[in-house]
């Protein structure tokens, strides 16, 4: 197959006609609030919903500076706060949780850096239903507004953790459980409907309106993570809704979904025979998931970033499609294993620790071909790659925890523990937070027309890696030596108390790791108002988006529709001029 | 994996790889059946619409496959009684209202009206975009007023099993008296709520005509708004069956 | 760049494996006797996760050095898209590796939990309740009294606390303890019960923990080996007083416990 026949002729026709029919289908707007507010523009939603997560990151991150005070200083008076009560460490703990997983993981990765590329990357002029994308960036925006209000209603923000269990979350006469828990429930609610239009939009254009010769196998894997990220919010999403309704109705109703037969202080509450086992299956059916909702986009883009920066086709791009296909696949029958010291069956668990320790499988696989990939490469050491390699590095380590909470016999003892914590900030946590540095310093010139500064993001960089490695590696120690989580002070049970040095020490990097994100912050905003100006493929990466311009015009490709003839990762190719072929250049053909 | 080799194409003039330099898009006009650029032709916007239909119809399914799982967990579940310390059922079946035969006919009735006018509605859009597809004879004897029929009717239907409540509760099963009543408020309310958003879309497609909105896509929105409504009426079916011979 | 990626990534690697190795924050002492298998499995998975972790990123590290762009020097990058054997052989061995390690493990899970205890266990029920536990121990006639909601009566502690009706013959000589006193080389049957909320058992000496969920009663057992004072504490969420609520398990002998369990009898009387 020769591609790119036809010569002048079909250029200035289609030109033509497309440019008519793209005015027709939603043609530029004019004015700021259709431009930049009510956009139907996938790329401004995008943008939208990057500020979003944004300013959901840095509240969520100051969360966890007052909870870290709270625990080596837990008497110490803040300035406009005040002292930090016990109650109010575990409101805090409840909203960093909540804000992080659905305000950030969630939303950046895939709201935000999947909204503006996907459509661009597989040559899509916008996403399939561009007023349903807007609606899911200002219901995912109302979702947030809502759970932030329940930090000033009466009874303040809610103690019951991200995971709500029943029935600590369902009584609403238990202190701490006000209004603020009804709030809780409404905004994770209000978040599902988004990110249910958002999946929808995902998977519709993903499937419809790819240009031509963008076959499956072509799609880079970015997109293929984020098709399979939005699968995985279609049916995760509608169950945690449904839990949702269900935990409403018996705060709110009197009905007994999760609540038993329990008393308060030796009153009874007037529910009866419900189950909190139900509650923890329904959510963890979803909260497991999430949990790959979170990492997966950002594995995505890491294997493309290894493989732009190495200058090297990525290592088994098949394999990794099929890696991320098993891992979503797998990853709806493992949530029992949050539940092995639950009460349920032990039998059930055993089977859910066989399937879990089944889904290390292709998460080993992607790690052996990052490092085939970076094998042979020529490594150019730009921001986005180091956050690439430190992504890897998190993600092994956070990983290697994983084998070890996966076997009930162990579990017994780690369950509840910081090595719990640190499992999971590791490897949803930090990797996926490096994943979004990584497209930040990937994408930005690409977004705003500015190249960011390259000192600051390297020196944002290291005291972001070294700082999460000396926050997350101790709490592995205390975890083994017995440290609870969700514990306020440590200061009642002997063996804690004796742990006290290591929250010390994970409190201070914590701070000098908190400092060191101002430098994010500033090199953002300096760079899109004074930064360099950015040529159109400034990493000479192959895909879709580095073939127009930058920033891209309205309909993505001025008018024109892309042909793709080649795969995404097509670095150093023996006797090609360059040591990249775009995916529209002329197919290469495979030697024999 | 084989190794690759660069062939020909690559000397190709019009490749230019310099510094910097972008490619120019390869381009095409259009027309593939998978590549539209501009303005989707009616054959693709309905592809588009219906496959949105599909794929959001799937978290819905969910949605009740959740509350079904939690019914019947529910229901074979042993609450351990306090007293004794023994575990004890106390499930108590609620006896349906027939009202709400009377409204599964209805909305039986109301699918079948919407069947009827997505078809009308579909010959006229294929005559009106001149597309080669399946003529229907004439679009001036196909005036029944099927859309406002299913309208009337679904609104009945909400309105019936309005009344299938008060009457449950007349009956002493209000949404907190038993776990099998909450289950039937749950599953009945849901419904509802799901099946108002499908008048919504309709009514937004009858008044559409009054705006003179192409007739291509008023159609559109009828077609997926009447596999909605099916969808909604064997939800429907389903969810009684379950209420019935679950209990 | 390369090498001073090479350098952190090392360095983080060694002493973060320098820790564990040296165990300067390890588990407490087993003073059970599922303590020895559970330990030791761990052991075992922390060897071989510890082997791949290291090798790993040393890999990692090595590989981001070696493969650096020297910039000067003319040529390409290799041009592969993989190798399908290897990826076949990665898949077997990490699938033998983690299916593996958890089948050994699966004897002390069925031990643990598989296995009903032994019919002469001694029965100690553990109720759960905001911040508290309470140990009630069934008295010389085997059986526990029952217990009402309505009657319970939190403030005013012991069998009060957990609802205790004294009309039931049964309860007559039913002991409710707020210390958990256990003889040391007998099974003890744990009957885990909570009022309120969910709450979590853990007594980590034991290597012992299991939630307590309200509308449940679960049976769990484990055997002491060692006498001695061992703290319990809640490990799952419960409310604002979550991290004040722990108590004492105190291991005797069996003269002792017998001893124990008599002094509380005659007090009741």
């Amino acid at each position: 197959m020769v591609g790119g026949t036809g010569g002048g002729e079909t250029i200035t026709m289609a030109t033509h006609e497309s440019a008519v029919h793209a005015a027709d289908a939603h043609g530029a707007p004019q004015g700021f609030i259709r431009k930049w507010v009510f956009s139907l523009d996938h790329k401004v939603i995008g943008i939208q919903y990057f500020f979003l997560a944004l300013a959901a990151v840095f509240v969520g991150m100051f969360l966890s500076l007052l909870m870290r005070i709270h625990l080596i200083w837990p008497g110490v008076v803040l300035p406009f706060f005040g002292e930090i009560k016990p109650e109010t460490y575990l409101s805090l703990l409840t909203m960093h949780g909540t804000i992080m997983v659905f305000f950030v993981l969630t939303t950046a990765p895939q709201g935000g850096f999947g909204n503006y590329f996907l459509p661009i990357q597989i040559g899509a002029p916008d996403m399939a239903f561009p007023v349903l994308n807007m609606l899911s960036f200002w219901t995912t925006f109302l979702g947030f507004i809502v759970l932030l209000a329940a930090f000033f209603v009466t009874g303040g923000a809610p103690l019951h953790g991200w995971t709500g269990y029943a029935p600590l979350s369902a009584l609403r006469s238990l202190p701490g459980e006000e209004l603020g828990a009804d709030l809780w429930i409404t905004s994770i609610a209000i978040f599902c409907l988004g990110a249910l239009m958002g999946a929808l939009n995902f998977i519709t254009t993903t499937l419809d309106m790819r240009a031509k010769g963008m076959t499956m196998m072509r799609m880079p894997l970015t997109v293929w993570s984020w098709f399979i990220t939005a699968i995985l919010g279609l049916l995760a999403f509608g169950v945690l809704l449904s839990a949702g309704i269900l935990l409403l109705m018996d705060r709110n109703l009197g009905t007994s979904f999760f609540v038993p037969l329990v008393t308060l202080n030796g009153q009874l509450t007037g529910h009866k025979g419900g189950s909190p086992l139900l509650w923890q299956h329904l959510f963890w059916f979803f909260g497991h998931p999430e949990v790959y909702i979170a990492i997966l986009p950002a594995m995505g883009l890491c294997s493309q970033l290894l493989s732009v920066f190495s200058r090297k086709p990525i290592f088994g791009y098949k394999a990794m499609v099929y890696a991320m296909l098993s891992i979503g696949f797998l990853g709806f029958m493992v949530w029992g294993h949050h539940m092995f010291m639950s009460g349920m069956s032990p039998y059930t668990a055993f089977a859910f620790s066989i399937m879990t320790m089944g889904i290390g499988v292709p998460s080993a696989i992607k790690t052996f071909n990052w490092l085939g990939t970076l094998w042979g490469g020529r490594i150019r050491f730009h921001s986005p790659m180091l956050f690439a390699i430190g992504f890897v590095s998190l993600f092994v380590t956070g990983g290697i925890s994983g084998p070890f909470l996966a076997q009930p016999v162990l579990d017994i003892y780690l369950h509840e523990t910081y090595f719990v914590i640190a499992h999971f900030h590791l490897i949803m946590g930090v990797a996926s937070i490096f994943g979004i540095f990584a497209a930040t310093y990937y994408w930005f010139p690409k977004m705003f027309g500015k190249m960011m500064n390259e000192t600051l993001a390297k020196l944002h960089f290291w005291l972001t890696f070294v700082g999460a490695y000396a926050i997350f590696m101790p709490m592995h120690y205390s975890g083994m030596a017995g440290q609870l989580r969700r514990y306020s002070q440590g200061t009642e049970v002997a063996w804690i108390k004796a742990l006290t040095p290591i929250q010390v020490f994970i409190s201070i990097a914590a701070f000098i790791t908190i400092a060191s994100q101002f430098i994010f912050l500033f090199n953002l905003f300096w760079s899109m108002w004074k930064g360099k100006k950015a040529s159109d493929n400034p990493w000479e990466a192959t895909t879709l988006e580095w073939i127009t311009a930058t920033p891209p015009p309205h309909d993505n490709f001025g008018g024109l529709t892309p042909v793709v003839h080649n795969g995404p990762y097509e670095y150093s190719v023996p006797g090609a001029p360059k040591d990249f072929v775009m995916q529209t250049d002329p197919e290469i053909e495979p030697a024999h | 994996m084989a190794s690759f080799s660069t062939t020909a194409t690559v000397d190709d003039p019009r490749i230019t790889l310099g510094d910097g330099a972008i490619l120019p898009p390869v381009l095409t006009g259009g027309g593939d059946d998978r590549s539209d650029p501009g303005k989707p032709d009616y054959a693709t916007r309905l592809r588009r619409a219906r496959l949105g239909l599909v794929v959001a119809l799937t978290p819905i399914l969910m949605l009740f496959v959740s509350f079904t799982s939690a019914y019947i967990v529910r229901q074979g579940l042993p609450t351990l009684d306090p007293q004794t310390n023994l575990l004890v059922k106390d499930w108590i079946p609620v006896k349906l209202p027939t009202l709400l035969l009377v409204n599964t006919f209805v909305l039986l009735l109301s699918s079948l009206g919407m069947e009827l006018a997505r078809r009308q509605f579909r010959g006229q859009a294929v005559i009106a975009s001149g597309n080669a597809a399946p003529k229907i004879s004439s679009s001036e004897q196909n005036k029944m007023p099927w859309l406002a029929m299913t309208l009337v009717l679904g609104l009945l239907f909400l309105f019936g099993q309005w009344a299938a409540w008060k009457q449950l509760a007349a009956s002493g099963f209000y949404v907190s008296s038993t776990p099998s009543s909450s289950f039937v408020y749950l599953l009945t309310g849901t419904h509802a709520v799901h099946l108002m958003g499908g008048i919504l879309a309709l009514f937004v497609a009858s008044v559409a005509v009054l705006f003179r909105r192409a007739l291509s896509t008023r159609s559109i929105v009828i077609d997926v708004t009447a596999w909605y409504w099916h969808f909604m009426a064997g939800l429907w079916v389903y969810i009684l069956c379950l209420l019935e011979f679950a209990r | 760049m390369g090498l001073v990626v090479l350098v952190v990534i090392w360095l983080i690697t060694l002493i973060s494996a320098y820790f564990f190795i040296a165990k300067t924050w390890w588990l407490p002492v087993g003073a059970s006797a599922a303590a020895a298998g559970i330990d030791h499995h761990f052991t075992v998975t922390f060897i071989l996760m510890g082997v791949v972790f290291v090798a790993a990123q040393l890999a990692l590290g090595y590989l981001v050095w070696s493969y650096r762009d020297r910039g000067s020097a003319p040529g390409k990058a290799s041009y592969s898209h993989g190798n399908t054997k290897l990826e076949v052989v990665w898949t077997l061995l990490t699938t033998v590796l983690f299916v593996g390690m958890n089948l050994a493990s699966s004897s002390i899970w069925a031990s643990e939990r598989f296995r009903q205890a032994e019919a002469s266990a001694v029965h100690v029920e553990v109720t759960g309740m905001q911040f508290q536990w309470y140990f009630r121990y069934p008295g010389p006639d085997g059986k526990f009294g029952v217990t009402k909601p309505e009657l319970e009566d939190a403030s005013a502690g012991g069998e009060a606390a957990l609802g205790l009706d004294t009309k039931d013959p049964a309860s007559k000589d039913d002991v409710v303890a707020g210390v958990m006193v256990v003889p040391v080389n007998r099974e003890i049957e744990v009957i885990l019960r909570a009022h309120d909320v969910i709450h979590s058992f853990f007594v980590p000496a034991m290597r012992f923990k299991q939630d307590a969920v309200p509308g449940l009663a679960i049976h769990m057992h484990f055997t002491p080996i060692a006498t001695g004072e061992f703290e319990i504490a809640c490990a799952e969420l419960c409310g604002l007083g979550h991290y004040k609520m722990h108590g004492i398990l105190k291991v005797v002998s069996q003269e002792e416990f017998d001893k124990w369990l008599a002094a509380r009898e005659a007090e009741k009387q």
